[in-house]
């Protein structure tokens, strides 16, 4: 059966909250009903009518045909066994706080995507924003689970309080990459500039370009990591590069020394 | 006995009984096939019979590294043993001195079983805080600082419940040389059965039991009926041609698979045929009280 397609009749001229639309909250309800489902976030009301055209289909699918900057919160709180596409750009939140499932935007993504998610499988074709599966102010950790790839750059603080979980990145990263991770797997195929890794606590940053570390990351010599060969395994199907990069021999630089210290920054030797 | 003859060799018109056991497996990876199998071999020492050992374990089968998850060559090793607890107890005694011990290995779980048991999870303390946990796809995995690197194990494997241990042949033959060829060709070809293993020593066992002894104390002894030394002095089930008898056990983690393996068994003895092999096949049971499956080699025949 094909999916649910929402196809988009106008740039919006708002932000959107497009959390409502999420399958199990649209499983069972009629086109119209669906089409009444109020979006908007300013005193002039959007409904999903207003802006997308719907096709029925299988609302465990869901298609976006043409995106826009100012989709937010598209997927949030995503359940395992639903899919949602985006044949364009979203906005601020993609699946945040997601439990599962997958979601795949042919553009870019806003800020804090995949924050708070904790288990699911989210690709962004092209670029994404600041605070990549970062927590939202208040929040202690970042994402919990699940695995993240992007094509693209990222903006600043990827992976910021990151808990658990697996980022790939094949572009480059902004300022401050893996800043405050507390744990979990950040792979970056491209260039990275400011603190890395600072003040991470437990997590494993895997850089493919090699730079001054700073003196709290301590040299620990290069090694074949079997740990590297089996996310090497796992990650081939998402991203090759990255799949590439882990095969190879690494340099561990563990630290950040300046708190637990129990992280590594790993590079090729 | 009542007999069938396939190709000249008979076969009892009898049956083997099994017993249900706890079974579980690991996929034991190294940096080279040696180093795979050494850690295999040595995980899976001194586990033939569990009358006397922790538990019955053995080889199921080499993996390619296209077939491992850390792309490195790998072995599947199998363990059964009576009780879930049983299991757990030999298999985490087991990898903390056979395999966290051997250089370059890692172990991973190989089936998701009925419950879990915890296995990098008792021996990451090991690392002395040291120790790294990193979560793929749901499971967990311990990275265990050692002197050679890091040893990889991944926190919990799965067990079967209902296994069945004690599926077994009877070889018979007329001298000791070709009763072995067409033992080994029948252990050769259960090893191509997947899910099951064949403990005692290359697959073989020559000392099969009776329940019972003259002497106080011992639950078993030497099954006098099958030692062909004492075919004249014993109430024997030995023909006049037989010189030699040698059994295999088969461990398997399903019914239909240890079932299997009779059948890939038999079928390589008869291949061979009486000649050179084997003369006659046979079965060991209890009456059939004591264990809830029976494999009758009536059913099993090519």
């Amino acid at each position: 059966m094909k999916p649910l397609l929402f196809t988009l009749r106008h740039a919006p001229t708002q932000r959107l909250d497009l959390s409502p639309l999420t399958p199990d909250r649209l499983i069972g309800r009629a086109l119209k009903e669906t089409e009444a489902i109020e979006i908007g976030t300013t005193e002039v009301a959007i409904k999903v009518g207003d802006l997308f055209k719907l096709r029925s289909g299988d609302p465990r699918a869901l298609h976006f045909e043409g995106g826009s900057e100012h989709f937010d919160f598209l997927g949030q709180k995503l359940l395992p066994g639903f899919s949602i596409h985006v044949e364009g750009d979203v906005g601020f939140g993609l699946a945040r706080n997601a439990t599962g499932g997958r979601i795949t935007v042919a553009g870019d993504a806003g800020p804090f995507a995949a924050s708070g998610m904790s288990g699911g499988h989210v690709a962004i074709e092209g670029d994404a924003g600041d605070f990549l599966c970062g927590p939202l102010a208040g929040e202690i950790a970042g994402m919990s689970g699940g695995r993240v790839i992007v094509r693209g750059n990222v903006g600043a603080r990827a992976g910021d309080r990151l808990r658990r979980g697996v980022v790939v990145i094949e572009g480059d990263a902004g300022a401050d990459f893996g800043a405050r991770a507390i744990a979990g797997t950040i792979i970056l195929n491209g260039k990275a500039e400011g603190r890395i890794g600072y003040l991470n606590r437990r997590a494993s940053l895997v850089l493919a370009h090699s730079v001054d570390f700073g003196p709290t990351y301590v040299d620990c010599g290069a090694h074949n990591f079997a740990f590297a060969k089996l996310f090497a395994r796992a990650l081939a199907d998402d991203s090759r590069r990255a799949a590439r990069l882990l095969s190879q021999r690494l340099q561990r630089y563990a630290g950040d020394t300046a708190v637990y210290g129990k992280g590594e920054i790993l590079t090729p030797a | 006995m009542p007999q069938l003859t396939r190709k000249g060799v008979r076969i009892d018109d009898s049956f083997a009984e099994a017993f249900p056991m706890a079974g579980t497996g690991l996929v034991i990876t190294a940096p080279n096939r040696k180093w795979a199998l050494t850690a295999a071999q040595v995980m899976t020492g001194y586990a033939t019979s569990v009358i006397g050992c922790d538990c019955e374990a053995g080889v199921d089968c080499e993996l390619s590294p296209k077939e491992t998850p850390d792309g490195r060559p790998g072995v599947r090793v199998l363990a059964f043993g009576f009780s879930p607890k049983a299991v757990e107890k030999a298999l985490v005694n087991r990898v903390g001195q056979c395999l966290l011990t051997c250089p370059g290995t890692a172990v991973f779980s190989t089936m998701e079983g009925d419950l879990k048991i915890k296995v990098g999870d008792s021996m990451r303390q090991f690392g002395d805080r040291w120790q790294i946990s990193k979560a793929l796809d749901g499971k967990r995995y311990w990275r265990v600082p050692v002197m050679d690197g890091e040893f990889l194990v991944e926190g919990q494997v799965g067990l079967v419940k209902k296994c069945v241990g004690g599926g077994n042949l009877l070889v018979m033959g007329e001298d000791w040389e070709s009763t072995m060829r067409a033992t080994e060709a029948a252990v050769a070809a259960i090893g191509e059965v997947a899910d099951a293993i064949t403990p005692f020593p290359g697959g073989i066992v020559r000392s099969g039991s009776k329940v019972g002894s003259k002497y106080k104390g011992m639950n078993a002894s030497t099954n006098d009926a099958y030692c062909p030394t004492l075919k004249g002095v014993t109430n024997s089930a030995l023909d006049p041609d037989i010189g030699c008898v040698l059994e295999i056990v088969i461990d398997g983690l399903t019914d239909a698979v240890v079932a299997d393996a009779m059948r890939a068994g038999i079928k390589a003895i008869v291949t061979i045929g009486p000649k050179e092999g084997a003369k006659r096949i046979g079965a060991g049971n209890y009456g059939g009280k004591l264990g809830p499956f029976h494999y009758h080699l009536k059913d099993l025949l090519p």
